[in-house]
């Protein structure tokens, strides 16, 4: 049985001009538990999170948290989140800690406490040694990480990621991954965004897939895999290029199939028969793999490339 | 967004704050600043210009123009933070989105600002005024009281510049504040000479700006003399830092809340 919801948003409008950027986002999150907002570039990810932070006024809907319209939270709910943005607005003349303290103080948190909370948020983002350090000798994955610690002086209840991993090497997004998870069994809320679909799969209890301003599917990891994709996948491709399987002669194996570009992509419970045809021919190259949540969302969000970045 | 909404929190203090601490670690060529260009100002003008010029208005042309050049630094220093430093810090460094990510609001970051335009517009006064009266340019029982006078006007050319600001595109659009209005106001306002050596419509136009009215203030407390008319150079220093707070308030909430 899951928690009550901690976070609603319901029926989210957002326009700006002509253009619908939200056009009715709905989505809860229960208390402790971790969600993923996930779509393409200008989907309405950011937008979202925006709009949670009361940064974006919005043309129609309600934000909730813990029962109370943000919008009459105002500044007192703010006090409640944590935000880590997509961009790093990290101060570049403080070092590490007097990056903390400064944001502290942006909460009102007595200094005493925020020098203590500082310590221990280096030492949970294993940044404890580059305290005295400034933000320049930090690498692009301990920025990151400074910018999470940030994000966590006020103990908030409800943290907003926004794409918190983009850009940074594996190592630094496990350590990120491992943090993460452990505030969410410490029972803070996460919505996270993200384009990395591995990110959503390893961190989320509930992945929501958006595009063009509204929800297209959402369920835990697992389920959207299992609803809208049968089984496996099997990807076939030609050494030279040229279309695999000319004649279609998968179709009669397979329900579901499509073409991308030079691959042939086959999904269902029983490819053997496909692959056995192929696989002997010299000419095709082939790939088996369990079906992922990468599967799920380009098949809903289609694989047009979005250029637009917000 | 109401207007209830422009009227700061005590967390504007903590923007102050923000801006002191990277200050201080700025200090010392910050400080070069403060008291250097003074410096050869109060020399060049004072004492070279100042040998030819004799007595203005009454006064050593040194004295008279160490009260001017205390008033026009005011307006430089919070002109230049309230324009390029504010700037940067919407812009480049995104410091006011981390801001409003905490319970900070608009009103608090812009309130922050200014009143930090102000304090830096104070210590540059004071820096010249300590160099001044080693010259003997700056005296009298009244230069304590030039201080509220000094954060006043600071504040009314902050939010002035905060209004450029928050209309910028980039750093270059300030050329035109710089061009049309602090240079003219440097020149026009009493600075180097008393205002009614002007034509008579060229006073008028004066009467409108602000540093006309912070050289009024400014100039009788800084040479041992109190000021006339103190209310009416006061309301319109006043003025023009309430209306300007509320136009950039206005265009801040429009540019930073899509």
């Amino acid at each position: 049985m899951l928690n009550p919801a901690f976070l609603e948003l319901k029926h989210l409008h957002k326009r700006y001009g002509n253009r619908e950027v939200l056009r009715g986002v709905d989505f809860s999150i229960p208390a402790g538990s971790c969600y993923a907002l996930v779509g393409p570039n200008g989907a309405g990810k950011s937008t979202t999170v925006r709009a949670i932070q009361g940064l974006t006024p919005l043309d129609g809907g309600e934000i909730r948290m813990d029962g109370q319209a943000l919008s009459t939270l105002g500044a007192a709910g703010r006090a409640r989140i944590g935000v880590v943005p997509q961009m790093d607005n990290l101060d570049p003349d403080f070092t590490v800690e007097e990056n903390l303290w400064t944001y502290g103080r942006y909460f009102r948190i007595p200094k005493t406490r925020i020098r203590q909370r500082s310590a221990e948020l280096l030492d949970f983002m294993a940044l404890s040694g580059y305290a005295r350090q400034p933000i320049s000798a930090l690498s692009g994955g301990m920025q990151r990480r400074l910018t999470i610690a940030r994000a966590l002086i006020n103990a908030p209840q409800l943290l907003l990621l926004d794409e918190p991993t983009t850009g940074l090497d594996p190592q630094a997004r496990h350590l990120i991954w491992q943090r993460l998870r452990d505030l969410r069994r410490q029972g803070t809320t996460l919505l996270l965004t993200t384009h990395y679909m591995d990110e959503a799969e390893r961190l989320a209890d509930q992945v929501g897939i958006i595009d063009q301003g509204h929800i297209l599917a959402q369920d835990t990891p697992r389920g959207l895999i299992e609803s809208h994709i049968p089984g496996e996948v099997l990807e076939l491709r030609r050494l030279d290029g040229s279309t695999p399987d000319p004649e279609n002669w998968h179709q009669q194996q397979v329900a579901l199939s499509e073409r991308v570009g030079d691959t042939l992509i086959c999904y269902g419970q029983n490819l053997q028969q496909v692959l056995a045809h192929f696989v002997h021919n010299p000419d095709y190259r082939w790939l088996q793999r369990p079906a992922s949540l990468e599967d799920v969302f380009l098949r809903l969000t289609g694989r047009n490339l979005r250029e637009d970045e917000h | 967004m109401s207007w209830q909404d422009a009227i700061p929190n005590p967390g504007a203090l903590a923007v102050v704050q923000r801006n002191f601490g990277v200050w201080r670690k700025l200090l010392l060529p910050s400080m070069l600043g403060n008291f250097g260009d003074p410096l050869l100002y109060l020399l060049a003008l004072g004492y070279g210009l100042g040998h030819f010029v004799g007595h203005m208005d009454g006064m050593p042309y040194i004295t008279f123009i160490a009260s001017g050049i205390v008033a026009s630094s005011v307006m430089n220093t919070a002109s230049f933070e309230g324009l390029y430093s504010a700037f940067t810090r919407m812009s480049a460094q995104h410091t006011y989105a981390a801001m409003l990510a905490t319970p900070l609001r608009v009103s608090d970051i812009l309130a922050g600002e200014v009143l930090w335009a102000a304090i830096k517009g104070l210590i540059s006064a004071i820096a010249i005024i300590i160099v001044a009266s080693f010259f003997g340019a700056i005296q009298g029982p009244w230069v304590w009281l030039s201080i509220p006078v000094i954060l006043l006007s600071g504040l009314s050319f902050g939010s002035l510049a905060l209004v450029i600001t928050a209309m910028a595109r980039s750093y270059d659009f300030f050329m035109y504040y710089f061009t049309l209005a602090v240079t003219p106001m440097f020149l026009f306002c009493g600075v180097f000479y008393p205002l009614h050596s002007l034509p008579a419509f060229a006073q008028d136009i004066a009467q409108v700006l602000p540093l006309t009215h912070a050289v009024a203030l400014m100039r009788p407390l800084l040479t041992g003399q109190l000021p006339r008319q103190v209310p009416y150079h006061l309301g319109v220093l006043l003025l023009y830092t309430v209306i300007p707070y509320l136009i950039a308030w206005r265009l801040l909430v429009r540019r930073l809340l899509r």
